[in-house]
């Protein structure tokens, strides 16, 4: 597997979703799994699959002993695995910046040189497929499609690439010419395509032209939470009901109706704060926003949050919403879920797909939003019906169910 | 011999249009008269006036030998007297054949039999006088809101006078029993019990037109030998349906009317009668008691009340409406009497139910609403608007039974007032007649005063006044007068009063209020 995130250093929902379904293939159990990142910690679980760093994967020839690779990668990777790759380096890649063990650099986010990175990731992926003996290559998102193509040439083995997201729902239409003929690439070269909504199916199958027959959807799920997190509780003194947005504050992510959900029940309610957690380029322009409705001593910006603030930041609310304008799957709804808050979603999410007990209203439609906040809040039927049943409902969304499914696909190919 | 007795439910509810939280307090219309109309005038066009049509023809074809009966909730009638008053007509003239019965139920098509005997008793009243006004008959049968029926039901019915009600065939409750019977009630023996036989009535009503069934396709000569084929001693066949089965739930295309035109003509040659819920009950005896202690109902594949009252935002849609029943109860407000009555139609919780699979699709499929979500949210906006209103003619920091004393004491303050005024009034008459000259006619002010004294027990202030002019501050000092029993102030003056005939009514009056007072606590 390819993989650009995972835990515990991630930045989006792709780290989050490569884990899981990896954790839930792993216990279907008879896999073996590789899982390449472009610059691990040393600190990623490591029991359900072997973890790989392109960073640590040399391209050029170095003369090192083994206690020398020891004491540099040792806590990411097995030195014997650096030998192995050693042994099979194909061309000789001098002339790029390799470091004192013939390895390429990477910073492992999301950098100006994205696109060399990419390809950089690319010629890692030649070295490793001709090293780690597999049946199946699986890459997730466009950013490892390169890599995958690559490996599959090298190798012959069936690929299957994984999309988390399109262009189209990063950029709301204004595609990026060079991320779409990345994507297109995959997607022609890839032998089966997963999806993790029929949403983004629809948009591979339409946008990019590609057969529906090789498009399958695999809906993303949720790691069950941990003790210590469900135990949260909301801070004491708490009057009033809190209503949150979580998540990046982007074009995406429809921030704009939520300010204007919420001017229209701050008309009529006292009670009741906004709170929109996460940063991004609409920020300023919503705090100008709510200021100029009139609303902004009961709305209120936190700034990121991450890691356990954002299930204190749940524990703390009463509605979740996510007014996303498109959104491929959405797998925070399933987490407030998770911490029993009701939600609310827009039906231009993936994960709407696939959840009965939340409310759908489309993104744009902030008359129902209001409603349906104003109903969560002044309804206490209403709050514990979504609870209650929301928290049932999610607890059955497990990654073992996706990654059978998954498992069924390679099988399908394998046996073609 | 056997008998098949038909029985049609007709109902559609006052939709509610979308309410927004914003028009809580400031828009007190809560109809979509639209969907209403559009929906049933669509029904009564492709449905109800065909199936009127054909029924007509078929009694005028078969003499009296082909009956049927009928129950339509009051909200229905209102719909159609509105929209359709052509089917108004035609189901008179059904009516004046003789070969029709009227069925008793409640009003709106609540569940006020689950929560609040009262409002039943008085929703079935005006039902039966809404019957008999347009159709000239009294009805003696009950059924209930979609056959919800359980033991307590029973007894309410049966103290209100009907000898007989119509229920469903729960498994359940029946296990081996058969419904091609007729029972009794085990909380009323008296109460005879008329089920549902759920095999036979949705063959025509849910499974005539699909082609994947087994027995399709349905014809009368099929039908009427499964009826024909029931064991010897399995008399009764109860066919109970919704009415719009013909030509809605199955289209016209589905040749359903001929089909139901056909059974008179094969149910002759075996000797299979149609009899109305009435004669059924006349002529059979009941061969069992059947105990019923939760209710059931003929809905979704649990045959209870989880239609309605499945999930928590039923439950509290409901518990809060009547909560308030008896507030309502106490207003004279003609406006929310009927919004009272609109409010408490069953479907407005059948769209909140949150089941899925097949019962979930029926429920979406009558839902104008797009989730149980929206219809809940939607349902409770237009709740607190109501509730703001009856709270706003009587205040709920006065509890019940003060607040019923209260409008006894001004009720009773009004007739004695009146009557008061009448004697005055007469001995101002006997004062002009009285030609001794001892009591000048100029000064018939002081006359009343001996009158006044009975009044005073009512409120202390009253003295300074005349009685004649007393009306506007009676009212007004009510509440100082809070203290008395409900009952006294009428029962003290009633004897004080010299005319056996103003004595009268009030007396009455408060003895009759007494127990509603007691059951507020």
């Amino acid at each position: 597997m390819f993989g650009w995130e995972f835990p515990p250093h991630i930045l989006g929902g792709l780290g989050t979703a490569s884990y899981g379904l990896t954790k839930g293939m792993w216990e279907n159990g008879d896999m073996d799994i590789t899982f390449v990142i472009p610059k691990p910690w040393g600190d990623e679980p490591k029991d359900f699959a072997n973890i790989i760093g392109a960073n640590s994967t040399p391209v050029a020839w170095r003369d090192v002993n083994w206690d020398y690779v020891q004491s540099r990668i040792g806590n990411v990777m097995d030195p014997q695995m650096y030998f192995n790759l050693r042994d099979h380096i194909y061309g000789d890649f001098n002339y790029m910046s390799t470091n004192d063990l013939g390895c390429i650099e990477f910073s492992g986010r999301y950098p100006e040189n994205l696109l060399e990175e990419i390809n950089n990731y690319s010629i890692v992926a030649g070295v490793i497929a001709r090293t780690v003996d597999c049946d199946v290559i699986h890459s997730h998102d466009w950013l490892t499609y390169p890599a995958g193509i690559h490996a599959k040439q090298v190798t012959g083995k069936p690929l299957v690439i994984h999309v988390h997201a399109t262009d189209f729902d990063r950029s709301r239409g204004n595609v990026n010419p060079t991320v779409f003929s990345i994507e297109k690439d995959g997607m022609n070269n890839a032998d089966h395509i997963i999806t993790v909504s029929n949403l983004t199916r629809r948009t591979v199958i339409e946008k990019y032209g590609i057969s529906p027959d090789k498009v399958t959807t695999v809906h993303n799920a949720v790691e069950p939470l941990n003790e210590e997190l469900l135990k949260l509780e909301a801070p004491p003194g708490k009057t009033s009901k809190v209503i949150t947005f979580l998540g990046r504050i982007t074009m995406q992510k429809g921030p704009e109706y939520f300010v204007e959900a919420a001017a229209q029940v701050l008309h009529k309610v006292n009670n009741a704060q906004f709170v929109m957690a996460g940063s991004g380029d609409m920020m300023d322009k919503m705090i100008r926003l709510a200021a100029k409705r009139d609303i902004a001593d009961r709305f209120h910006f936190t700034g990121f949050l991450k890691g356990k603030q954002v299930y204190e930041m749940l524990a703390a609310s009463d509605v979740y919403i996510m007014p996303s304008v498109s959104e491929p799957f959405g797998i925070s709804p399933l987490e407030a879920m998770q911490m029993g808050v009701p939600s609310i979603i827009s039906k231009q999410s993936g994960c709407a797909e696939i959840l009965d007990n939340v409310i759908k209203i489309d993104y744009w439609d902030i008359n129902a939003m209001a409603d349906a906040i104003y109903s969560i809040i002044q309804y206490p039927a209403m709050f514990n019906e979504l609870r209650e049943q929301g928290l049932a409902e999610v607890n059955q969304i497990t990654w073992d169910k996706a990654g059978a499914k998954v498992i069924n696909i390679y099988r399908n190919l394998i046996n073609r | 011999m056997k008998a098949i007795c038909f029985y049609f439910q007709i109902h559609q509810p006052f939709r509610l249009k979308h309410y927004r939280f914003f028009d809580i307090g400031n828009d007190h219309y809560y109809y979509d008269d639209f969907a209403d109309d559009d929906i049933i005038t669509r029904i009564a066009q492709r449905s109800y006036l065909p199936a009127n049509e054909m029924l007509l023809d078929m009694i005028k074809e078969h003499g009296k030998k082909f009956k049927v009966a009928f129950s339509i909730s009051g909200t229905a009638l209102e719909q159609l007297e509105q929209y359709v008053p052509e089917f108004i007509d035609s189901m008179k003239e059904l009516a004046a054949t003789g070969c029709v019965e009227f069925l008793s139920e409640t009003y709106a098509h609540s569940l006020s039999s689950l929560y609040d005997p009262e409002e039943f008793a008085l929703q079935v009243k005006a039902h039966d006088e809404k019957i008999f006004q347009l159709f000239g008959q009294r009805p003696k049968v009950f059924r209930n809101t979609e056959l919800i029926y359980d033991d307590d039901i029973a007894s309410m019915v049966y103290s209100m006078g009907f000898k007989a009600a119509i229920t469903a065939d729960a498994k359940h409750v029946l296990g081996w029993r058969s419904p091609n019977f007729l029972y009794c009630s085990a909380s009323a023996p008296k109460l005879k019990l008329m089920l549902k036989n759920g095999k036979l009535s949705d063959d025509i009503s849910f499974r005539f037109s699909n082609p994947e069934w087994a027995s399709y396709p349905l014809t009368a000569d099929k039908y009427i030998n499964w009826i024909n084929e029931l064991p010897q001693e399995e008399q009764l066949v109860n066919l109970f349906m919704n009415y719009d089965a013909f030509g809605e739930l199955q289209p016209r295309e589905s040749g359903i009317f001929e089909f139901i035109k056909a059974l008179p003509r094969f149910a002759a040659e075996h000797d299979i009668q149609f009899w109305t819920p009435s004669e059924v009950v006349s002529k059979f005896k009941p061969v069992a008691e059947l105990a019923v202690p939760y209710p059931m109902s003929w809905t979704d594949e649990a045959r209870d009340t989880s239609a309605w009252l499945g999930n928590t935002l039923q439950q509290e849609a409901v518990r809060k409406l009547y909560s308030i029943g008896e507030r309502v109860r106490l207003c004279r407000d003609r406006r929310i009497k009927q919004d009272w009555n609109y409010l408490q139609a069953s479907d407005h919780f059948f769209y909140m139910s949150t089941k899925h699979n097949d019962d979930g699709s029926v429920h979406s499929h009558y839902s104008p609403y797009d989730s149980p979500y929206t219809a809940f949210t939607n349902y409770m906006n237009v709740l607190s608007d109501f509730m703001t209103r009856v709270e706003e003619q009587y205040p709920t920091s006065i509890d019940n039974e003060e607040l019923n004393s209260l409008l006894l004491t001004i009720r009773n303050q009004e007739q004695e007032i009146e009557k008061l005024h009448r004697e005055v009034e007469m001995m101002r008459n006997n004062i002009v007649k009285d030609t001794t000259g001892d009591f000048p006619i100029d000064m018939p002010i002081e006359v009343p005063d001996p009158v006044a004294a009975p009044v005073l027990d009512v409120g202390p202030t009253l003295e300074e006044k005349p009685a004649p002019k007393k009306k506007a501050p009676a009212a007004k000092k009510a509440p100082a007068a809070k203290k008395a029993e409900p009952k006294k102030p009428a029962a003290k003056k009633a004897p004080a009063a010299k005319k056996a005939e103003p004595k009268k009514p009030t007396a009455k009056k408060a003895p009759a209020k007494k127990p509603a007072a007691k059951k507020t606590k």
